[in-house]
């Protein structure tokens, strides 16, 4: 027996092959953009990672002046995720509790100021939120510091032997966080609002409190979206680039834990610094191979991102 | 017209199904009185009497848009959570009034559980976990976990079709399966009462036997108030109906009650005799 031909493209509906084929085309389009960026980047990093080896990777430093420079970006890339994570511990906690309260605590009207205002946060371009940070946050952060320090130093990320509390990783992750409150909220917000109320209905019938269906079933709920949310956040923190320019103090080293010590970095912010003075074509080589880790570190993110996702979907006992 | 001469006109199909016997009246769980009801301005409810006698099963019955199900959750206190709900009179329960400023509404959820229209298991737990889910969200402590999940999900009638894989997403059940998944949950709290909002719309008819069967094993034990749009349901199940009715523009009340062989079968209102013989409604 012949089997006829039911899934080809042939059989169907000319509109739709049209549409389809218009579809595929534009989704396709980005992931040409992405390799081509991936290319690219690749490309420029090839000669910059032979001239230095590994130790582009592992050590900390930017001297352009030997033959050959001796460079590394080990601290810029471990400063990106330093500051991500500090501005991630502070918007995470933030955003629920926000996104909490205007689904499920606030009057509606309320609800809809807020959502309208957060929204507006999230278009603030980050050279005003920079400009911001310098002149108001900066001096105004150094006196919670001078507190954290007083009352916490005892814990290693918290001492302080300078004295300087002016351009601090925690400051420069701060403003990561008032960039990423926005999207998280958002996000958490639309996911939470959606909440199935047949859910909510069996939960208050249980005798739930607010925290116990949050707990067990609106969190759970939309644990997926929310640490989707986390992660369109976390890849603005990890690229962002001119707004921590401005408030942090830039040094060549590993500074492994002094959140509030003067002086830190990141890769994006390596670049921006270095890119208006680049010393010739060698130079700018390297910096595009920082570049090209930057991205390879945010892709690597956003993989153990997907991996956390589809973990999490696990059943509760 | 006798029950049996009401069950030919109607031609019930009651196979399999015990037809209902009339309990004994004894003492009263749960009452009502003089209970009225609003939704901000709008009046929904009005001067609503009705007793419910310990161990049987009441069916509330009438037209959608005549307030059973808004009377059902002013039984256990989930009419307040509506913004803007409002109401008058009193519920009692055990003697007292559940809505007395001292009693915990927490408290009165736990004693008088409720299933719901669209079964409404919690996706992200197993079926266990479901179960047990009414004793871990209200933080009720019960010993013996293992014994309570054989226990209420064999009093569901779900026992035997979940019990090797009770690790499982409750989101692969069947609808009826989550129906009696839902029962369990609401039976592993040990309620007195349990308030059923038409359980069985959303299921097809072997589903809604076995539950019906369920309800009927579960009246030895607990109070059941039951919401129906299904007259044949109402006739199968219950030893007492009350008849709801909102006729234009008025807030619905209680036209008639009784035990539901005298409702089906020798109505004192016109009205009722019309809509449980299908002219309205």
């Amino acid at each position: 027996m012949e089997l006829r031909d039911l899934q080809s493209a042939a059989t169907s509906h000319r509109g739709d092959r049209v549409f389809t084929r218009t579809v595929a085309g534009a989704a396709f389009t980005s992931l040409l953009v992405l390799a081509g960026i991936a290319i690219f980047l690749g490309l420029q990093a090839v000669p910059a990672f032979q001239t230095q080896g590994w130790a582009f990777l592992t050590t900390t430093g930017w001297d352009i002046n030997t033959t050959p420079p001796t460079v590394g970006i080990f601290g810029m890339l471990y400063g990106s995720v330093l500051l991500a994570v500090i501005g991630l511990v502070i918007a995470i906690p933030a955003s629920l509790l926000l996104a909490i309260f205007m689904v499920f605590l606030s009057p509606p009207r309320l609800a809809k100021v807020l959502t309208n205002l957060i929204d507006l946060m999230a278009a603030i371009p980050s050279v005003i939120l920079g400009l911001w940070a310098f002149y108001i946050l900066n001096p105004t952060a150094e006196e919670w510091q001078v507190l954290l320090n007083k009352y916490l130093g005892w814990i290693p990320i918290f001492e302080n032997t300078s004295g300087n509390f002016l351009g601090t990783p925690f400051i420069a992750g701060f403003v990561l966080a008032i960039m990423m409150i926005p999207i998280i909220t958002a996000v958490t917000r639309e996911v939470l609002s959606r909440t199935p109320p047949d859910l909510i209905n069996a939960s208050e019938a249980l005798g739930c409190s607010l925290w116990t269906m949050l707990r067990y079933v609106a969190l759970p709920y939309g644990r997926g979206g929310i640490v989707g949310g986390v992660m369109l956040g976390l890849g603005r923190a990890l690229g962002e680039t001119i707004a921590v320019f401005f408030v942090l103090k830039i040094v060549f080293e590993t500074n492994w834990d002094k959140i509030i010590e003067s002086g830190g970095g990141s890769v994006a912010t390596l670049i921006v610094s270095r890119f208006g003075e680049v010393s010739g074509p060698l130079e700018l080589q390297l910096l595009l191979a920082a570049g090209f880790f930057l991205f390879v570190m945010t892709l690597i993110v956003n993989v153990i991102a997907n991996l956390i996702v589809s973990r999490t979907g696990r059943l509760q006992k | 017209m006798s029950t049996a001469e009401f069950e030919d006109v109607m031609d019930l199909d009651i196979q399999g199904v015990e037809a209902s016997t009339v309990h004994p009246a004894g003492p009263t769980e749960m009452e009502s009185r003089d209970l009225s009801v609003w939704f901000g301005q709008r009046k929904v409810l009005e001067g609503v009497n009705i007793a419910f006698p310990k161990n049987t099963v009441t069916a509330l019955i009438g037209p959608s848009g005549c307030g059973k199900s808004t009377f059902i959750r002013t039984l256990n206190r989930l009419h307040e959570l509506i913004p803007g709900a409002a109401l008058a009179g009193s519920v009692l329960y055990e003697g007292k009034d559940i809505y007395d400023a001292a009693v915990d509404p927490v408290h009165i959820r736990l004693q008088i559980g409720m299933v719901f229209q669209k079964p409404n298991p919690f996706p992200s737990m197993t079926i266990r976990g479901n179960v047990l889910s009414g004793l871990k969200l209200s933080g009720m402590k019960r010993d013996n976990h293992d014994e309570i999940v054989e226990e209420t999900l064999t009093a569901a009638g779900l026992w035997n079709e979940v019990k090797d894989r009770l690790g499982n997403a409750a989101g692969d059940l069947s609808g009826g399966q989550q129906q009696r998944l839902v029962i369990a949950r609401a039976l592993a709290v040990q309620p007195h009462v349990l308030l059923m909002d038409e359980p069985c719309s959303a299921l097809d008819p072997a589903s809604t036997l076995k539950i019906e069967e369920t309800i009927r094993g579960l009246a030895k034990e607990v109070t059941i108030i039951i919401v129906t749009h299904n007259m044949q349901q109402a006739v199968r199940v219950s030893d007492y109906t009350a008849f709801f009715l909102a006729e234009e523009g008025t807030p619905g009340h209680v036209v008639e009650q009784g035990a539901t062989t005298e409702i089906f079968g020798n109505p004192q209102e016109q009205r009722t005799l019309d809509y449980v013989n299908g002219r309205f409604g």
